[in-house]
């Protein structure tokens, strides 16, 4: 593909996203005086760790007793004894610090009586190993994630980070297993870019998009996990996708689970509180998948709201107007907007809308990505963190505000262990241009394509099929025909038309590389979703309603080749990091 | 009277129309700016004939409808499709915004949507910030302080108000584009946008470099090129008032 003009670049560490994980981990390695690189689609502040609302967690203890101990055992319980406690043990030990740190940043958190940070209840977080809420959820209002990610910008600015913004990454540079640097296409001038990096850290997010309806942005298409797959990589615990409770009714705009953290509540047709049924001591602040859950049975039960009786109503407005200015004014903001509600007066229309993905790319609590040699083998040169990785932290089931803290306590881990592998100015290995040109082979055919499928219609299509066949609940039933139907639009590709040639900002041609990301990430969700016969978690399976813990305490591992897919499984680690802090062992999940 | 024209190559010409193919009765009219860098051809206004009979509520709908059922090749830059992320900018009839927060109901007539004014247009709705972008991080947006302890530091609730209204913004550059001021002498004038940011760190009660912050902005082209014209104001599609942010540092610095 001599037809495109490479431009090449050497640097100690790419960094491939510029939201909350990507740019703490640029931070640290640019402190820890490493040439790095920061690659990202969108302008950094633009990323949608901007949308994060509610908090961030962290065992601060500022609003009453806390002990990161209790924050593991919550993470442990809300995600359902599949997440691997050594870096849970790891997240919630380091949680403190880097909050603190963050704020030393210069993030605008929300304050105290006595000048600290103020903190909220959240879902499924608790004092003293599931006894009574606890206020651990720190926040800037109900604008946390705008304001780390603004104030971790301007850290990323005054280590001198260099960026390249706007620049689509294509795939990954594989040699002999080993990760060498990527490839990226500048939209703003049209130039196609290869970086050859010591380490590669992927930071490029979750893959909401496949859904129809999602809190998630435009451009949530999870694009290094696909970058994974076609290095002939698995993906990690693809079927747990989280339905947030609460997406604005027809909008699927994010109402943050801070709202019932400040005291709102969920009431079906009837009027009921009907939280306090399926979560008698949690009542709304229950996990949200129990949430979630919940609010579809009141649905399908027939008690849901409106002509339709397809969603239920969020109250806030018996609290005081004076609180909700402070503390949720954004939720104020987006009611107004989207749902024409005035918060103070009237209830919001909400439904569970997929939010969050806790699958992804396997790595360990050094951020270092895994592949499965025997029980497990990493990945030389290549990391992942945020919400594209799968560490595993939340395993099936993710709690609010423990996203935020997982981006910025792993983005620093692996910025510490990039620190240790790589040392400044290490020479770069000899790559052939095969996969350059494997990379522009498959560039160059979307972009000349001439078909009858245009990729909003391919795109519609597997949106429509995850939402009706993958959704809340499964079964053996929806499962199999969406392990059908979800090929449908992969084998679409084949008459693609991308009618849009150029190279500068062809967002055409941006779509359909998206497409092509997500169909594959699609592809393995279905498929792990229909091989896991157990409910745990956000999956939850009508025909297998237990969890099995004998057959299933294992992470699934997918991989895809065009839209053929091997499953395999590996064991969630039975361990923790250190004698700090016992083993929770698998328990029966109430709350 | 002094006669201003454009330079040829930049007069908006008529461009294609896109008729209704869905037989609705309910037709709008939306017209677009596009322009190709890869073509040798001067911007065109694209006019699409559009069915609201099925389009959500808002701009950003209107394009997402026409983009994914007219006409794939228009660019414009989108992302979280409520209010935060700032990407989609643009000039809707005249007035700059978001398109996902204006609702097109909002607007009269025909709808005109042009890229943010005065900007270097990259491609169709798609405008250059990077001046904008590097004006940002001269005012240095980190905290600057001496305190390395690993506690937090201790802010009053009415010190933390007074960042309110200001860290907030999320650099849409609405308000910038929208300053006759910033027109001008763009290159220079920081602009209402990064003078808010300038601010908000100013006024951080745990900023230790309150003074030489002062001393950087207070310059002739930098801030005082401000004349108070509020477009900034009128044009944050957040509610935040640039303005006012810029009429403290010149107070702060007046009476210092």
């Amino acid at each position: 593909m001599s037809a495109y003009k490479i431009i090449d670049h050497e640097y100690d560490v790419v960094v491939l996203g510029a939201g909350g994980s990507g740019l703490r981990a640029a931070v640290g390695l640019s402190e820890a005086g490493l040439k790095t690189a920061c690659v990202s689609k969108v302008f950094p502040t633009r990323s949608h760790t901007s949308a994060a609302q509610g908090g961030i967690s962290a065992a601060l203890g500022n609003m009453g007793e806390d002990d990161w101990r209790w924050h593991m055992y919550d993470t442990v319980k809300g995600a359902d004894w599949l997440g691997d406690q050594d870096s849970i043990e790891y997240l919630c030990k380091e949680a403190p610090a880097a909050v603190l740190e963050l704020e030393k940043y210069g993030v605008p958190f929300s304050r105290t009586e006595e000048g600290k940070i103020y903190q909220r209840p959240f879902g499924g977080m608790t004092k003293n190993y599931g006894n009574e809420t606890v206020q651990r959820t720190c926040a800037a209002a109900d604008r946390t994630g705008h304001a780390i990610l603004h104030t971790l910008y301007g850290q990323a600015l005054k280590h001198n980070t260099e960026f390249f913004i706007e620049y689509f990454a294509l795939d990954l540079i594989m040699k002999d297993g080993a990760c060498k640097g990527i490839i990226a296409w500048n939209l703003n001038d049209g130039t196609i870019h290869r970086f050859r990096s010591h380490t590669t850290i992927i930071a490029t997010g979750g893959y909401g998009k496949v859904y129809y309806s999602a809190t998630s942005a435009h451009t949530c298409t999870g694009d290094g996990n696909a970058m994974a797959l076609r290095a002939g990589l698995p993906l990690q615990d693809m079927e747990f996708v989280q339905f947030h409770p609460t997406g604005i009714y027809g909008h699927g705009t994010l109402i943050s689970e801070g709202v019932r953290g400040e005291g709102g509540y969920l009431v079906n047709s009837k009027g009921e509180r009907f939280m306090e049924r399926y979560a008698p001591k949690a009542k709304d602040l229950a996990s949200r998948d129990v949430v979630s859950r919940s609010i579809a049975i009141e649905i399908n039960e027939g008690r849901g709201i409106g002509k339709e009786q397809d969603h239920v109503h969020l109250h806030i407005d018996h609290l005081d107007p004076k609180v909700i200015d402070e503390r949720l004014p954004g939720i104020s903001e987006a009611s107004k907007l989207f749902a024409n509600v005035d918060v103070t007066k009237e209830p919001i229309p909400v439904v569970p809308t997929v939010h969050y993905n806790m699958g992804g790319i396997p790595t360990n609590y050094k951020a270092e990505v895994l592949t499965l040699n025997g029980s497990e083998k990493t990945v030389p040169g290549l990391m992942a963190i945020g919400e594209a990785a799968c560490v595993s932290v939340h395993g099936a089931n993710r709690l609010g505000s423990n996203s935020l803290i997982d981006l910025v306590v792993f983005g620093r881990a692996a910025a510490k262990r990039a620190a240790e592998l790589v040392k400044p100015g290490m020479k770069h290995d000899e790559i052939d241009t095969n996969e350059t040109d494997r990379c522009l082979d498959r560039f160059d055919k979307l972009r000349n394509s001439k078909g009858s499928n245009p990729t909003s219609e391919l795109r519609l299509s597997m949106q429509k099929t995850m939402q009706s066949k993958c959704a809340v609940f499964r079964t053996e039933k929806t499962l199999k025909e969406g392990v059908d139907e979800i090929r449908k639009p992969y084998d679409g590709m084949d008459s693609l038309s991308v009618k849009d040639k150029s190279l500068i900002f062809n967002t055409d041609l941006v779509e359909t590389l998206e497409f092509d990301n997500l169909i594959r990430q699609a592809i393995t969700t279905m498929d792990s979703a229909y091989h896991r016969k157990e409910s745990r978690g956000a999956h939850a399976r009508e025909d297998f309603p237990k969890r099995d813990d004998e057959n299933y305490m294992q992470h699934t591992l997918s991989w895809c080749n065009g839209s053929k897919t091997k499953i395999n499984y590996r064991p969630v680690h039975r361990s923790t990091l250190t004698n700090d802090v016992q083993y929770f062992p698998p328990q029966e999940r109430v709350y | 009277m002094v006669q201003l024209n454009l330079p040829a190559n930049s007069k908006v010409e008529i461009g294609q129309y896109y008729k209704d193919k869905t037989g609705s009765k309910n037709i709008r009219k939306i017209n677009i700016y596009r322009w190709d860098p890869s073509k040798n051809e001067n911007p065109r206004l694209d006019t699409y004939e559009v069915d609201m009979d099925n389009c959500s509520s808002k701009v950003l709908d209107v394009l997402n409808k026409i983009k994914n059922e007219i006409d794939p090749s228009i660019a414009y830059r989108r992302s979280c499709a409520h209010g935060v992320c700032g990407s989609c900018a643009m000039n809707m009839n005249g007035k700059n915004g978001l398109a996902c927060t204006k609702s097109h109901s909002e607007l009269d007539g025909d709808i005109d949507i042009y890229p943010l004014p005065h900007l270097k247009v990259l491609k169709d709705l798609i405008g250059d910030l990077s001046t904008l972008y590097k004006q940002y991080e001269s005012v240095e947006p980190w905290l600057k302080t001496s305190k390395v302890n690993d506690k937090e530091n201790i802010q009053s609730k009415n010190d933390r108000a007074k960042l309110d209204g200001l860290y907030e913004c999320i650099m849409c550059a609405c308000c910038s584009t929208s300053c006759p001021s910033y027109w001008w002498n763009g290159e220079k004038y920081l602009g209402p946008a990064v003078l808010l940011q300038a601010y908000r760190w100013i006024i951080d009660s745990r900023d230790e470099d309150r003074k030489e912050r002062l001393k950087k902005v207070a310059d002739e082209l930098k801030l005082y090129r401000c004349h108070t014209i509020l477009n900034c104001t009128n044009a944050c599609p957040k509610g935040l008032n640039p303005a006012k942010a810029i009429a403290e540092i010149k107070k702060m610095l007046a009476t210092a």
